[in-house]
């Protein structure tokens, strides 16, 4: 789910691709590849950059660059999204297939997944076609041999006509021989003339027609035979990158546009229309790819025979859904049961600290004006924010990368396409609700792997319903205290797993009629053709993972909500304690929220709390916390019941709960998560939507379950 | 010669694709991961609601939806 520093927050919003060489003769390579082939392994190994992989397609959705620096010389990297093609269909296509053409890099490896080599090579030979400067890195033959597959590396070499490299980049072999390999061409060295596709006669004929004319007028800027093919195809996203490169439309050259005009008669005369030459064109490179791989490499019969097992234990119809939901049931409650004594822990640990800070600042003779604000209001929230956050980040996150790991996320995707297909959705949206369920900032910039606007915008719309991990606490807070008595140990945690994967469901279920409503109404279509790749499992680096998924995601996680809470926590202080006439600021702004909180079985306080949530959903408990406190005299607030004593003196009942945690499911996105939506669609118009959507469903959810609630008389 | 379309595929059965009906994005898509005319494909698994369909086309799994595995033309293998 690509949950980093620089994929979550605001560090979501990336800007256009920059390069930035160190100096004039550095050199740049593009890292070119399917989705899911350890592209962006290879990118970290060979840069020591702490960019997060993921194993299922399409996962790197921005590029991102970085040097590797061996024997004084610096190499720089430019990590492209993962496509299986060049042609441009897809956003992520146009913009590898541009960096190739246009980037002014000195060359590109195409990155191969050992287990599915043929397939991999389709690209191989279209970026053959760009750059002769190529070399190609034959990744996961770990993998490859554990499936008794053999790739015979030297006679690919052959085949190809370029450096062909084996690697296993999860355990960093092969790595120097492709920086070798590199610096061979990048100075001009290589084994020979690489192959190029041979197509049909009468597409070679047309080709040959142009290559005169477009020597003359492109010069040594591009490959020419390139050129030309795309011209034949009239590729209309290639025309206007190729037109702001070259700073003019060559086929308004009379040389270009004749010769142009003759090639199309050509295959006019021939009866071949667009959709033919598209045809032929990928088929010459299908069954070039075949070809090569038929005489290198070596499967053995019966492989994947375990992927399979386990695929039929994963997605089948009897045990597909079941293992689902009992994986999802056991991440909570490994979660909320492996969070709640280290939780306990650090809040009295934080406090403690506390008390012996303030007595510390106390004696120093700060004065109580700052004091007060200091330790009750900033510290206070802070140290809430962390003892309640900390523990359930440290586990679930580790727990989801191990799944994310293992490729079991796609299979996901696989299992509910259907439920998507219903509300004329794409079915990778589960990928990025998924996704959601770590930052919905991530998971909206994962929606870029959905090809068709129409459904990338439905996903981004409705991201929001699921609950992110700064949600979590606060649901599993609520139905700990007031649906399961606040009791401790092994069957309470397991309930409010349960109860916290019941409400995880609402929001997959709201998410899906959502999507249907989209569908029908201002996003109106029909869902369109999708293609998903189901990965093989492989064995999660569980090492890894913990220090990866604890320093990169959980630290910064924390870290952006712990920067938010001090300043709310001062805030909602100052609130409390500047009086307006007869009562507190905070009262006046409660009060007059009070009604139409009613309305939606809260109060003016927990609406507030939603309110200065804005910048971090962390923060709602925490400030309602405060602001009761504020008005009380408990201090301590270490254990459930006395949570549950507080939060009644202030009139909460079960209902109030209830509602609490439907609206913390649907209500506008996090400040961070609409500035990534507006980024992402270029609109305040779909911003908008985007926050007033689950508002509204949020907003009606309530008012229906306090009405039904008061209607019969329940609390 | 056994005429037949993917979606009506059975898990363990193969076919050999024999065309794509109707061009466009999903032609493209398929074509780009390999399926063309020729190419041998065989059914793995349907999942739990019936739709999609995983298939082994090249080596690799990909999952398409009856809408769309049914314009793939194939003779049965």
């Amino acid at each position: 789910m690509g949950l980093t520093r620089g994929s979550t927050g605001l560090a979501a919003l990336d800007g256009g691709l920059f390069l930035q060489r160190l100096t004039d003769d550095e050199r740049v390579f593009a890292l070119a590849g399917n989705p899911n082939v350890g592209k962006s392994t290879v990118f970290n190994a060979l840069t020591n950059l702490n960019q997060h992989t993921g194993n299922w397609p399409g996962k790197t959705v921005a590029t991102a660059q970085g040097r590797c620096v061996r024997h004084g010389e610096s190499i720089l990297f430019v990590d492209l999204p993962g496509t299986y093609s060049l042609l441009a269909h897809s956003a992520e296509e146009e913009a590898a297939r541009d960096f190739l053409c246009f980037g002014g890099g000195d060359g590109a490896v195409v990155v191969c997944d050992a287990t599915c080599l043929e397939r991999n090579l389709n690209l191989v030979l279209q970026v053959l076609e760009i750059t002769p400067r190529t070399v190609v890195c034959v990744n996961l033959l770990d993998e490859a041999a554990k499936k008794g597959i053999h790739v015979d590396l030297e006679g690919l070499e052959k085949s190809l006509g370029v450096p062909v490299v084996g690697t296993s980049a999860r355990s960093g072999r092969g790595l120097e021989e492709l920086l070798c390999r590199l610096r061979e061409v990048a100075s001009g060295g290589g084994p020979g003339k690489p192959l190029g596709v041979v197509y049909p006669q009468v597409v070679e004929d047309g080709i040959s027609l142009l290559l005169p004319a477009l020597r003359e007028v492109v010069g040594p800027r591009l490959n020419h035979r390139w050129l030309a093919l795309r011209l034949l195809e009239g590729n209309e996203s290639l025309s206007r990158s190729l037109r702001s490169f070259l700073g003019e439309d060559i086929t308004r050259r009379p040389a270009v546009g004749e010769a142009l005009a003759a090639a199309k008669d050509l295959l006019a005369q021939a009866g071949w229309g667009p959709g033919e030459l598209e045809e032929a064109l990928v088929e010459a490179i299908v069954a070039t790819a075949e070809s090569v791989a038929s005489g290198t490499v070596c499967i053995p019969a019966g492989t994947g025979e375990r992927d399979r097992k386990l695929d039929r234990l994963f997605t089948s119809k009897r045990t597909g859904i079941p293992a689902m939901l009992l994986l999802l049931a056991l991440v909570f409650w490994l979660t909320i049961a492996g969070a709640n004594y280290p939780s306990q822990l650090l809040s009295a640990g934080l406090f403690r600290l506390g008390d012996l800070l303030a007595g510390g600042l106390q004696s120093l003779g700060c004065p109580g004006w700052i004091l007060s604000p200091l330790m009750d209001g900033a510290y206070r929230v802070l140290a809430w924010v962390v003892a309640v956050m900390l523990p359930p980040m440290a586990i679930f996150f580790p727990l989801f990368t191990l799944l994310e790991d293992f490729g079991y996320l796609p299979r996901v995707a696989f299992n509910l396409d259907r439920c998507f297909q219903r509300a004329h959705a794409c079915g990778k949206q589960a990928l990025t609700m998924a996704m959601g369920f770590g930052c919905n900032a991530a998971g909206i910039v994962g929606c870029r792997i959905i090809d068709s606007p129409r459904e990338r915008l439905i996903a981004v719309l409705t991201n929001s319903f699921v609950p992110c991990n700064g949600r979590f606490p606060t649901l599993t807070l609520l139905i700990t205290v007031f649906f399961l008595g606040g009791g401790e140990g092994f069957w309470p945690s397991v309930l409010s797993a349960l109860g916290l994967t019941g409400v995880i469901l609402l929001g997959v279920g709201a998410t899906l009629l959502a999507s249907r409503l989209l569908s029908a109404t201002i996003l109106r279509g029909m869902p369109s053709a999708f293609a998903l790749e189901l990965p093989p499992y492989r064995r999660p680096q569980i090492g890894k993972v913990l220090v990866r998924s604890i320093l990169d995601r959980t630290l910064f996680v924390l870290g952006r909500a712990a920067a938010v809470a001090a300043p709310a926590g001062l805030l909602i202080w100052v609130m409390a304690n500047v009086t307006i006439g007869d009562a507190t600021l905070l009262h006046h702004c409660a009060a007059f929220l009070d009604p139409f909180a009613r309305l939606l079985g809260m109060d003016g306080v927990i609406l507030l709390a939603f309110l200065l949530g804005f910048p971090a959903n962390e923060i709602v408990i925490p400030i309602i916390i405060m602001a009761y406190l504020s008005a009380g005299t408990i201090t301590e607030m270490e254990s459930t019941a006395q949570l549950h004593a507080l939060f009644a003196a202030n009139g909460w009942t079960w209902a109030t709960a209830g509602s609490v945690i439907l609206f913390s499911l649907f209500h506008w996105p996090c400040s961070t998560t609409c500035l990534t939506i507006r980024k992402e669609t270029g609109s305040w118009r779909w911003t908008a939507v985007s926050i007033l959507l689950p508002t509204a469903v949020g907003m009606t959810a309530c008012f229906l379950f306090t009405g039904a609630v008061r209607l019969l008389g329940l609390a | 010669m056994n005429q037949t379309d993917l979606s009506r595929l059975r898990d363990g059965e193969r076919a050999r694709v024999t065309g794509i009906a109707g061009a466009g994005d999903m032609g493209r898509r398929l074509r780009d991961m390999g399926l063309v005319r020729g190419t041998q494909v065989e059914c793995l698994l349907h999942s739990p609601f019936g739709d999609p369909a995983a298939y082994r086309i090249r080596g690799a799994v990909v999952a398409l939806r009856r809408e769309d595995s049914r314009r793939v033309q194939a003779v049965l293998l």
